[in-house]
């Protein structure tokens, strides 16, 4: 019983060698610094080596895996996604637009209590978000947006469409038509699309609908993304004048989900967009998961009632403005302009002009004389603002240019760059500015 | 060999607490529950002091301020304060009072209990020291390592009950003041109050596991210094230095090692389904603490030189 003593030095545990104190010192010392560096280690060594040794898959080419993509029929999976976001604006207020064809939320104020889904989306296009999706078929999905101690649900399930606010405790709903998913452009296809349009499903599906003779597509190597073997396909615009340096899309090599989407910028620099599974599991979510009801106390703003606010405070042209006629067409506008970004504009709407072709096409917009510049979402910040004050905060946010259509300001992002004109014309694309100001001049 | 360890246990007790003598013959006794003895002491020894026992009120007066604030502010005719600034989960408090446990939990958690915490760990082996009771206990034969255990078993203890304390006065003010009832979750689901209940007490237990890594600094400060006073100063002093540094952006890289970083990851818990990464990393990080600063602490006392 070594410890029946005065320990007046130590412990005894160890207390059989006397005088070496400074060497049993180092020792013990050392424990601390022994934790520290095995921890270290582990938190170094362990992704790099979970994330080495790309799969050993077999060769395929671009073709057969788009059409696999294409071809994937998988209705049934829940994840987490980690969509960072880096557009080079200055921090976005939330429910500001960051699209390119005249939508946005520029026209309604206090976007931050509206449980509806344009003004909630809309703030994925700053910053890194963790989102977690659940889909059942065409008729049941889920998107949560998880925020500090707060979170955004955006429940669809058959016709009935829910948002939740659990920061402000409110909620929005909408009906939608049941035969979702046949019609394509039913409202609640529509509905749908805004509700999936964050998944890295939608957003490779949107970038592989622009895939046409400017573009060039290769598969570029394998690699492992939430932990299932991978292709990752390189697509490249191949015109000139466009932002976008590549999109790169990793594709689960069993069923050809489209998991992870990078698109980089010209400029160099931190990807603009990196949309990607960190867990993903293909088996049928539980059907609890599709289920709401408001809860107790919850302030519920109906569909309806906000297009009425909208239109009263002027921002109807959210609604009328994409030319779907559609009053419901939940964010139909936000999943439009988030496509739009990806596909390089290669969509046109009716009512905009597209000038260019594939990713280097450049959408002109006439604006009403007078109107405010702040509904183009790239200046939202000037919200309601009249002309006369806008033009001085035009002056701050972009820059002027001018050529033979005149003089306008230009502003930009790392993706996507407006020309507004002053004599009220608007040029949108994801190009750089030469290409806007050479559109404008071959417009006149 | 039991009985010796035993006697060392009780006599180890009679010095440590000052009234804890009385409650050596039940020690005495053979019981596998010896090792406790020690602890049970200091514990005792803790929280029968004052200024613990006015760390514990003032933590409880939290949730009665924050209680009558909203009472206040919602009978006036104005909702619920639409949740823009104020702690997390202050709009829902109104609907159902069980929300206020969570909300104070979430006002407390970044400042009061970190800072509770660090007056008791930074006085635990420093406020010994400078009173010169350190000596004494260290002539029992006890050990340095056992004693360490103990303080270090003591703070864990006091984590527990100063966030139960503030969990338990926010239920009751929350019952007095606001409808009870079934709780809707975070992602929109409503659960029963039962359910809501039993997340409240997982969410104490995370909020005190929370403290775990800031109490293991607190100790290895604590041997550090002779003084109590600085000991905890230096502590707390510590606590808001890396709370700050937490918020810089441009530190984002050293940010996930900070042991204030993911805290507010307990809300997690009221997610459906629970995400689990965050609390799983808070949890990681705070064991990480504990072992490099209990290590450390355990290095410096077994090893220094007690004059005092």
């Amino acid at each position: 019983m070594p410890r029946i003593r005065p320990t007046h030095e130590a412990d005894g545990a160890d207390g059989a060698e006397g005088p070496r104190t400074g060497r049993r010192k180092a020792v013990r010392y050392g424990v601390p610094v022994a934790v520290a560096g095995v921890a270290a280690a582990t938190i170094g060594l362990v992704p790099a080596l979970a994330s080495s040794g790309d799969p050993d898959l077999p060769q395929i080419t671009a073709q057969d895996l788009i059409a696999k993509v294409a071809a994937s029929d998988t209705q049934q999976l829940s994840g987490s996604v980690k969509v960072s976001t880096d557009l080079g604006l200055p921090s976005l207020p939330s429910g500001m637009s960051f699209g390119g064809s005249g939508s946005g939320n520029g026209g309604k104020g206090g976007g931050g209590s509206d449980a509806s889904p344009q003004s909630k989306l809309t703030e994925l296009a700053a910053g890194t978000h963790t989102l977690r999706v659940a889909a059942d078929g065409p008729d049941k999905q889920r998107l949560s947006i998880e925020e500090k101690a707060a979170e955004y649900s955006l429940i669809h399930n058959g016709d009935q469409l829910w948002g939740y606010d659990s920061a402000s405790n409110s909620a929005y709903h909408a009906t939608v038509p049941k035969d979702v998913g046949n019609g394509g452009h039913g409202k609640g296809s529509d509905a749908a699309k805004g509700l999936q349009n964050a998944s890295p499903q939608e957003l490779a599906k949107q970038a592989l609908a622009a895939v046409d003779g400017s573009t060039s597509v290769s598969v570029d190597g394998t690699a492992k993304v939430a932990g299932r073997d991978a292709y990752q396909l390189s697509v490249k615009p191949k015109q000139s004048g466009s932002t976008i340096e590549s999109v790169r899309i990793a594709v689960d090599a069993k069923n050809g989900v489209p998991l992870k989407v990078t698109v980089n910028a010209k400029s160099g620099g931190k990807p603009v967009v990196d949309a990607g599974f960190t867990k993903v599991d293909f088996g049928k979510p539980a059907a609890s998961t599709f289920d709401f009801s408001p809860p107790k106390g919850a302030k519920v703003t109906e569909a309806k009632d906000a297009k009425a606010d909208a239109e009263r405070k002027g921002g109807s042209d959210l609604f009328t403005g994409k030319g779907k006629g559609d009053g419901n067409g939940i964010g139909a506008g936000q999943a439009e302009d988030w496509a739009k970004s990806f596909g390089g504009g290669a969509k046109g709407d009716s009512e905009v002009n597209v000038t260019g072709q594939g990713w280097a096409s450049i959408a002109e917009i006439s604006m009403p004389k007078g109107s405010t510049p702040g509904k183009s979402g790239e200046t939202g910040k000037t919200g309601k603002g009249s002309g006369d004050d806008a033009s001085g905060l035009m002056d701050s946010f972009g820059t002027k240019v001018s050529g033979k259509f005149g003089s306008g300001h230009v502003f930009s992002t790392r993706l996507v760059n407006a020309l507004l004109t002053d004599d009220g014309k608007l040029y949108v694309g994801a190009v750089d500015k030469d290409a806007l100001v050479n559109a404008a001049n071959n417009a006149k | 060999m039991s009985r010796a360890e035993t006697d060392e246990a009780a006599e180890a007790e009679v010095w440590a607490g000052g009234g804890a003598g009385a409650r050596a013959g039940a020690v005495r006794a053979p019981n596998p529950l010896w090792r406790l003895g020690l602890v049970r002491s200091e514990i005792g020894t803790v929280f029968r002091r004052w200024r613990t026992l006015a760390l514990l009120a003032v933590l409880a007066a939290v949730p009665v301020l924050v209680g009558i604030a909203v009472k206040i502010q919602t009978d006036d005719g104005g909702s619920s304060g639409g949740g823009a600034g104020g702690p997390a989960f202050i709009a829902q408090v109104t609907n159902n009072g069980l929300f206020l446990v969570f909300t104070s939990l979430a006002a407390t958690l970044p400042f009061f209990l970190p800072m509770a915490i660090g007056v008791v760990a930074g006085d635990a082996i420093a406020g010994e020291a400078g009173s010169g009771t350190l000596r004494y206990l260290l002539v029992a034969p006890a050990g340095r390592t056992r004693l360490l255990l103990a303080k270090y078993a003591t703070v864990i203890t006091f984590c527990l009950a100063a966030t139960l304390v503030v969990a338990v006065s926010a239920l009751a003010v929350g019952a007095l003041l606001f409808p009870l009832g079934d709780v809707t979750l975070i992602s929109g689901t409503t659960v029963s109050f039962a359910d809501g209940l039993l997340r409240a007490g997982a969410i104490a237990v995370v909020v005190a596991a929370s403290l775990v890594g800031v109490a293991a600094v607190g100790l290895f400060i604590s041997t550090l210094t002779n003084s109590g006073i600085a000991a905890m100063a230096a502590t707390v002093g510590l606590l808001i230095t890396i709370q700050i540094l937490d918020q810089i952006p441009q530190l984002h890289a050293v940010q996930p090692y900070l042991f204030p970083h993911y805290w507010l990851s307990f809300a997690d818990l009221l997610r459906d389904p629970v995400y689990w990464d965050e609390l799983l990393k808070n949890l990681g990080l705070q064991a990480l603490y504990a072992a490099v600063f209990g290590s450390a602490a355990w290095a410096r006392f077994t090893t220094r030189d007690i004059t005092v």
